[in-house]
């Protein structure tokens, strides 16, 4: 690919909004009691506090379906989001939330919280993941700075340790749990959005936009830093800052999409990629796209985790593992030339 | 555009090493200033520090007679540009984009047409939607060129443009770096090449182990005595048949 030959950002649009509302229709209708389209569109229609369709079918559309949907958009456009701008900011496409621990970080806070009891208390573990996550957020963010600059291979390196830390931490609690804090501590560490509720879809809500609306403001600067810190300090940036602030906004989206469903693991590395692929690395259409396809892509993996083994439920971050591996790897082969070294 | 670049008693101490000390410096619209030095003897730290990229650990440079560090890092952008080493782009951005760039300090209206100049000037436009990881060194060159002249600064700092050009290319390359000098703006150049430097150069500041040796015309300041002690090398300087100074090493 000598050319960077790009299709118009109007026909990418219109392709992304055709597969939202196809995959949220789809994930709306299906699962273990099946809602047929034309009684979706009825009970659509009448709004939560009117039935002209069937009790049942209201309930589980209203109680159980639509929030769970909705929280799909929203973490899989906050992780995918998160995963541009920490790709960004780290000029390195491998980075995503999960290479830099912000995601361990929440599973320990979530972990943690399930031994200690506090899932006794309402949004308890939630809390503490969201707590984990900022946390770890800001501790890579000290332990990589050197003389006032953030290397970025000191920062992967932290990311790793951190991650195992995490990961330690996660089988100490596993070794020191009672058989049913296990599973909670398994099912909620692969990630799952099965424990949706309106509840936890009001907490993430506000976050992810309040994150979603500061990203925008670094479409450009985004674009600049892959130059280098250097000469996006010579064109008017001031680098560190901006690094700073950036970073608070990925801790903010990933801390609070862990919270609520669990270490989900792929969709902030592999949707950027592959808008990336499509649109080339403009930030500016990146972020958005990149949300959308990210809600997309999670919808469609939660699809597949509630109805391949139906009525047994998969963890997400399983499926999205399961898909996401392999294809990153097609991808890393296929793309690899094309876009030249990633040093 | 009577831009003017001023540095006094620059000192510069990186991990406990002294790399420049009591470097002073001034540079006029239309003046083409090329440092010259033997590896290690901090040109491209001086470029460094012209550019305000870190604090000083004494001195100070200033741009039209205000401190750098009292720019703010817009103002900055919009009075200087530098061209590093070299770049290493992390995503597959087309050089369109990447010239475009360089407009990051104005993003006004004219940010089109300048852009469109600059790749012109530097030859690129017909490279205009490829993808900069595919170019060829000298291509990348010209593309990161064509960037910071996009950034339409009065001051331009360049370090070692010609280092990965051939010799047509180089020739070419500064011609345009002359050429921005007779359009009123100030270049300083880090260069290797001392012959490159005799022909082009309106001034020629030669940097010996952190500090200036010498500071003036080409012609009068590149001296075999003064070449060969810093170089560590005998260099002779001789005359064409057309009247131009060539430096040569001695070789037996």
């Amino acid at each position: 690919m000598n050319t960077a030959r790009r299709p118009s950002i109007s026909a990418v649009g219109l392709f992304l909004a055709v597969l939202f509302a196809m995959t949220a229709l789809l994930s709306l209708a299906t699962g273990a009691f099946r809602i047929p389209l034309g009684d979706l569109f009825r009970i659509i229609g009448d709004g939560p506090n009117r039935d002209t369709v069937d009790a049942i079918a209201h309930d589980v559309f209203w109680q159980v379906r639509l929030p769970r949907v909705v929280l799909a958009v929203v973490v899989g456009a906050s992780l995918a989001v998160a995963g541009v701008i920490m790709q960004g900011i780290f000029r390195n496409p491998l980075a995503e939330p999960a290479t830099v621990g912000v995601s361990a970080g929440a599973a320990v806070g979530a972990v943690i919280a399930i031994i200690v009891g506090l899932n006794q208390l309402p949004l308890g573990v939630q809390v503490a993941a969201f707590l984990g996550g900022t946390l770890s957020t800001a501790l890579v963010y000290v332990l990589s700075r050197t003389d006032g600059k953030t290397e970025v291979v000191t920062l992967i390196l932290t990311g790793i340790a951190i991650n195992a830390f995490a990961g330690a931490v996660i089988g100490f609690a596993v070794f020191v749990a009672d058989d049913d804090e296990i599973r909670s501590v398994t099912f909620w560490s692969l990630g799952t959005l099965g424990l949706a509720t309106w509840k936890s879809v009001g907490v993430v809500i506000p976050l992810a936009v309040l994150g979603m609306l500061a990203c925008a403001r670094f479409s450009r600067v985004l674009d600049m830093l892959s130059l280098g810190d250097r000469s996006a300090a010579h064109l008017g940036i001031r680098v560190e800052r901006v690094r700073m602030q950036s970073i608070a906004v990925v801790g903010l989206l990933a801390s609070s999409a862990v919270a609520a469903t669990g270490m989900i693991a792929f969709v902030g590395l592999l949707v950027p990629h592959i808008m990336r692929l499509v649109l080339g690395p403009r930030h500016r259409h990146l972020l958005w796209t990149s949300g959308v396809l990210g809600a997309s892509v999670t919808l469609l993996a939660d699809l597949a985790a509630r109805t391949v083994l139906s009525p047994a439920e998969l963890p997400l971050g399983v499926v999205t593992a399961l898909i996401g591996a392999p294809f990153f790897l097609l991808l890393l082969r296929s793309t690899r030339r094309s876009q030249g070294g990633w040093a | 555009m009577n831009t003017s670049l001023s540095a006094r008693g620059v000192r510069v101490v990186r991990n406990g090493a002294l790399l420049l000390d009591g470097v002073d410096i001034d540079v006029q619209a239309g003046e083409l200033v090329a440092v010259l030095g033997p590896n290690g003897a901090g040109k491209s730290t001086l470029l460094g520090a012209l550019a305000g990229d870190f604090a000083l650990a004494g001195g100070v440079v200033s741009i039209n007679g205000k401190p750098l560090v009292e720019y703010s890092p817009r103002d900055l952008a919009r009075a200087r540009a530098v061209l590093p080493q070299q770049i290493t782009i992390s995503f597959p951005f087309s050089v369109h984009e990447i010239v475009a760039m360089g407009r990051g300090p104005w993003q006004d209206d004219n940010d089109e047409a300048v852009i469109e100049a600059a790749m012109q000037r530097m030859d690129v436009a017909s490279l205009s939607s490829r993808t900069y990881q595919t170019l060829s060194v000298g291509e990348q060159a010209r593309v990161s060129m064509a960037r910071v002249l996009a950034q339409d600064t009065p001051l331009l700092l360049l370090d070692e443009p010609t280092a990965v050009l051939d010799i047509g290319q180089q020739e070419r390359f500064l011609a345009i770096a002359r050429a921005l000098v007779d359009e009123g703006r100030a270049v300083v150049a880090v260069l290797h090449d001392l012959n490159v430097a005799m022909r082009y150069a309106t001034r020629v500041l030669v940097l010996h182990e952190g500090r200036c040796v010498a500071n003036g015309l080409p012609e009068s300041v590149l001296t075999p005595a003064l070449l060969s002690n810093v170089y560590h090398q005998k260099i002779q300087v001789t005359t064409t048949a057309d009247g131009r100074s060539v430096i040569l090493p001695e070789r037996h």
